[in-house]
């Protein structure tokens, strides 16, 4: 075992820990704010991926219908409270939001030439398709039951990865597809090569995380969220809309999660479950940070997946479970070493 | 009183059906065709839109339905056509769990089973059930003998592991290398879903072994296999009968470039001397599956359907001239009949089943293919 194999090993685990940094990030976002633990996070890298696959073949992803039928569910349940509320006058502003513009971008999609736009483009595209879906499945799934316990809203977590899951299953197929990378080749400094792809990946995380610190420092909110997350009662009483905090927190996590899956679906194929996986590592990371540090959780993540790199030279056969009982002693030391104060539920 | 007269009618009409059915051979099938299966089963399903609806004189009727990859709904599949469509032969399982779901309700009914996945039954149940899929070590003799006159003496093993095939795989080459004086292992393991493979590899680099077998389907054993080639690695590369397809290819590009692979006759059934029997099959095959379904969608698990029929085609004539469809004679008859049938020519190969043998292969069932120029060259049908 010499340093060219711990560089190779070290840039492996570092690309993929940056993708489950990513995901622990929006983990932590996402259970700071709501106390949602986001199980079908992994399905949006899926989402992401297939998408975007599905794009660069020239067909209209099937994903964008299912975007239209969750808007027009979404609409359904606004337009249903809108009127409970006497507020007819929103209906309008509903029906346009919720399914005109995803009709409109399913009409954009059935015309365009998919296969010949240029990849920022079909990025982009992807994006339009995949992210709306955080904040009409927050609409659909999570707001009703928005006030319940930390165990309601995991069981209905359960549920909704469940589901998006075999939806994976029906829109992409059961086989993987893979892209093509954004820059082909590599890069050798020294005794090391990088490949692009690999860069592209480091780079953009990083460039998130930066993004992600200065939308919660710098922007209105930005603060709001972390004000929600920091005391709910009190940030309704502020005038912060705990719904407006949940739908943006989801559609920040189904942004993390489709360009997670953008990211990596050059490096290896994607498959409708592959995900799942992908959020469980995540997870380990976002728990290291006991889901509420965002550093912790990214550094976590990298860790796992260097752990990850690692036991795959050294005992392939268990790299799973090395990684996955990690969680055992970091759970163990965080009882040790904090107080954990019950809180109140309802 | 409308009622009575009404039921009166649905149950004359219902045992008008009944007998019309037992003058006709029925044959249940349930396959995967949807689900995380659909890979596999739904070439199978498929196939069978390809089959007669009348054979040897008889009207054939073909149940088809489909388990959604779930073994609950193959056992509720094989008990309605045992208790109510009363089959003459079943056709099921597009995945182990599948198989064992059906083997024991056919073999208490005492109905042949025509299993379209491997398996390891045993008693009454292996009694009543037909493998159509090589056994793995037929798959592997080949590939050992390959290596073997290559002077290789190690060989590591680069797969889907801890996994049903990757284990199958491992327990079939652990006690024979030995015999082509090789040395097997160390052994890598990975996950279909595995985003990468660097560690195993740069392990395997450091052992520098004579040849890697790479276990594996279609994409990621393209991954393997490429990783394998960018990292530099110079011996000799093997893959299994899970891994070629138009993806491998596709993904692999030029790093899979030189490899070995084991692969049933079908894949390749152009480039098979005219004298194996599986080229005519496989070409009537060929033509009538892309015929309906378009170019290049021809797969080799629709194949062990088309093999399903080709048994029972063969053993039906003989079992009518003991029995009438319908009747557990019959049943016994074709059971019977399917054991004891010589060369059977299939597109996978030519069965020889006996009492001890349900597999029924030789070393027809099977080719060594090498990628050349982007493609799949037969370089041996030994």
């Amino acid at each position: 075992m010499d340093f060219q194999i711990h560089l190779l090993l070290i840039q492996d685990g570092v690309t993929n820990g940056a993708i489950y940094a990513l995901l622990s990030l929006a983990l932590v976002l996402v259970f700071a704010v709501t106390r949602v633990i986001f199980i079908p996070q992994g399905e949006f890298v899926a989402y992401g991926a297939l998408t975007l696959a599905a794009i660069q073949a020239g067909k209209a992803p099937p994903t964008v219908w299912f975007l239209v039928a969750l808007g027009a569910a979404a609409a359904g349940a606004d337009i249903w409270q809108a009127v409970r509320e006497s507020r007819g006058s929103r209906i309008p502003a509903i029906l346009g939001i919720n399914l005109g513009l995803p009709l409109a971008l399913a009409g954009i999609l059935q015309v365009a030439p998919l296969a010949t736009l240029p990849l920022v483009v079909q990025v982009i595209l992807t994006l339009l398709v995949v992210v709306p879906l955080g904040p009409m499945i927050y609409r659909l799934a999570y707001q009703p039951v928005a006030e319940a316990t930390v165990l309601l809203l995991l069981i209905v977590s359960v549920a909704v990865h469940l589901a998006l899951l075999g939806l994976g299953l029906f829109f992409f197929g059961a086989e993987g597809t893979r892209t093509p990378s954004f820059t082909d080749g590599s890069l050798s400094i020294g005794p090391a090569t990088f490949q692009y792809q690999s860069l592209w990946i480091i780079g953009i995380t990083v460039l998130l995380i930066v993004g992600l610190f200065a939308f919660f420092e710098r922007t209105l909110y930005g603060k709001a969220l972390r004000a929600t997350a920091i005391n709910r009662t009190g940030a309704k009483l502020m005038g912060i809309s705990t719904d407006m905090a949940g739908k943006l927190s989801f559609a920040l996590a189904a942004l993390v999660g489709a360009f997670s899956g953008v990211l990596v679906s050059p490096v290896t194929t994607i498959y409708y479950d592959t995900g799942f996986l992908m959020g469980l590592k995540g997870f380990v990371g976002a728990i290291i940070g006991g889901l509420a540090s965002y550093p912790i959780a990214s550094l976590g993540a990298v860790m796992v997946g260097l752990l990850e790199s690692y036991s795959s030279f050294w005992a392939s056969a268990y790299k799973e479970v090395i990684v996955f009982t990690l969680i055992i002693p970091v759970l163990v030391w965080r009882s040790l070493t904090t107080h954990h104060v019950e809180e109140e539920e309802h | 009183m409308k009622l009575p007269t009404k039921k009166l009618a649905v149950a004359l009409a219902a045992f008008g059906l009944s007998t019309a059915a037992l003058a006709d051979i029925t044959i249940g099938v349930s396959v995967s065709a949807t689900g995380p299966g659909a890979v596999l089963g739904g070439p199978q399903k498929n196939t069978t839109e390809l089959f007669p609806t009348s054979f040897a004189g008889e009207k054939i009727n073909w149940v088809v339905l489909d388990d959604a990859s779930d073994p609950t709904n193959t056992a509720k599949n094989i008990a309605k056509f045992i208790t109510e469509t009363k089959v003459d032969v079943i056709m099921a399982g597009t995945t182990t769990p599948g198989v064992m779901a059906a083997a024991g309700p056919a073999a208490e009914s005492k109905t042949p089973l025509i299993a379209l996945a491997p398996n390891r039954l045993d008693g009454e149940k292996f009694k009543w059930a037909f493998t159509m899929p090589q056994p793995i070590g037929l798959m592997a003799e080949p590939l050992l003998e390959h290596a073997k006159s290559k002077g290789y003496k190690t060989l590591a093993f680069l797969g889907y592991h801890p996994d049903a095939y990757g284990e199958a795989w491992i327990k079939t080459l652990e006690p024979m290398a030995g015999k082509y004086g090789i040395t097997f292992g160390p052994i890598e393991g990975f996950a279909r879903t595995d985003t990468s493979v660097t560690g195993q590899v740069l392990k395997l680099m450091s052992v520098k072994p004579d040849a890697v077998i790479v276990v594996a389907s279609g994409a990621p054993a393209a991954m393997a296999h490429s990783s394998l080639s960018e990292r530099g690695y110079k011996g000799q590369i093997y893959q299994t009968h899970g891994a070629p397809s138009p993806v491998f290819l596709k993904n692999g590009g030029k790093a899979v470039e030189n490899g070995v692979i084991v692969a049933g006759p079908l894949l390749e059934w152009e480039q098979l001397p005219d004298s194996h029997l599986s080229k005519k099959v496989g070409a009537e095959y060929a033509k009538a599956y892309e015929g309906k379904y378009g170019k290049d969608s021809l797969s080799s698990f629709g194949g062990h359907m088309w093999d399903g029929w080709a048994i029972t085609s063969r053993a039906i004539p003989v079992a009518l001239k003991k029995a009438k469809p319908g009747t557990e004679a019959f049943r016994v008859a074709l059971r019977d009949a399917i054991e004891s049938e010589r060369e059977i020519a299939g597109v996978h190969g030519v069965f020889n089943f006996s009492p001890t043998d349900h597999s029924g292969f030789d070393s027809r069932g099977r080719v060594l293919l090498q990628v050349q120029g982007g493609a799949f060259k037969v370089i041996s049908t030994k």
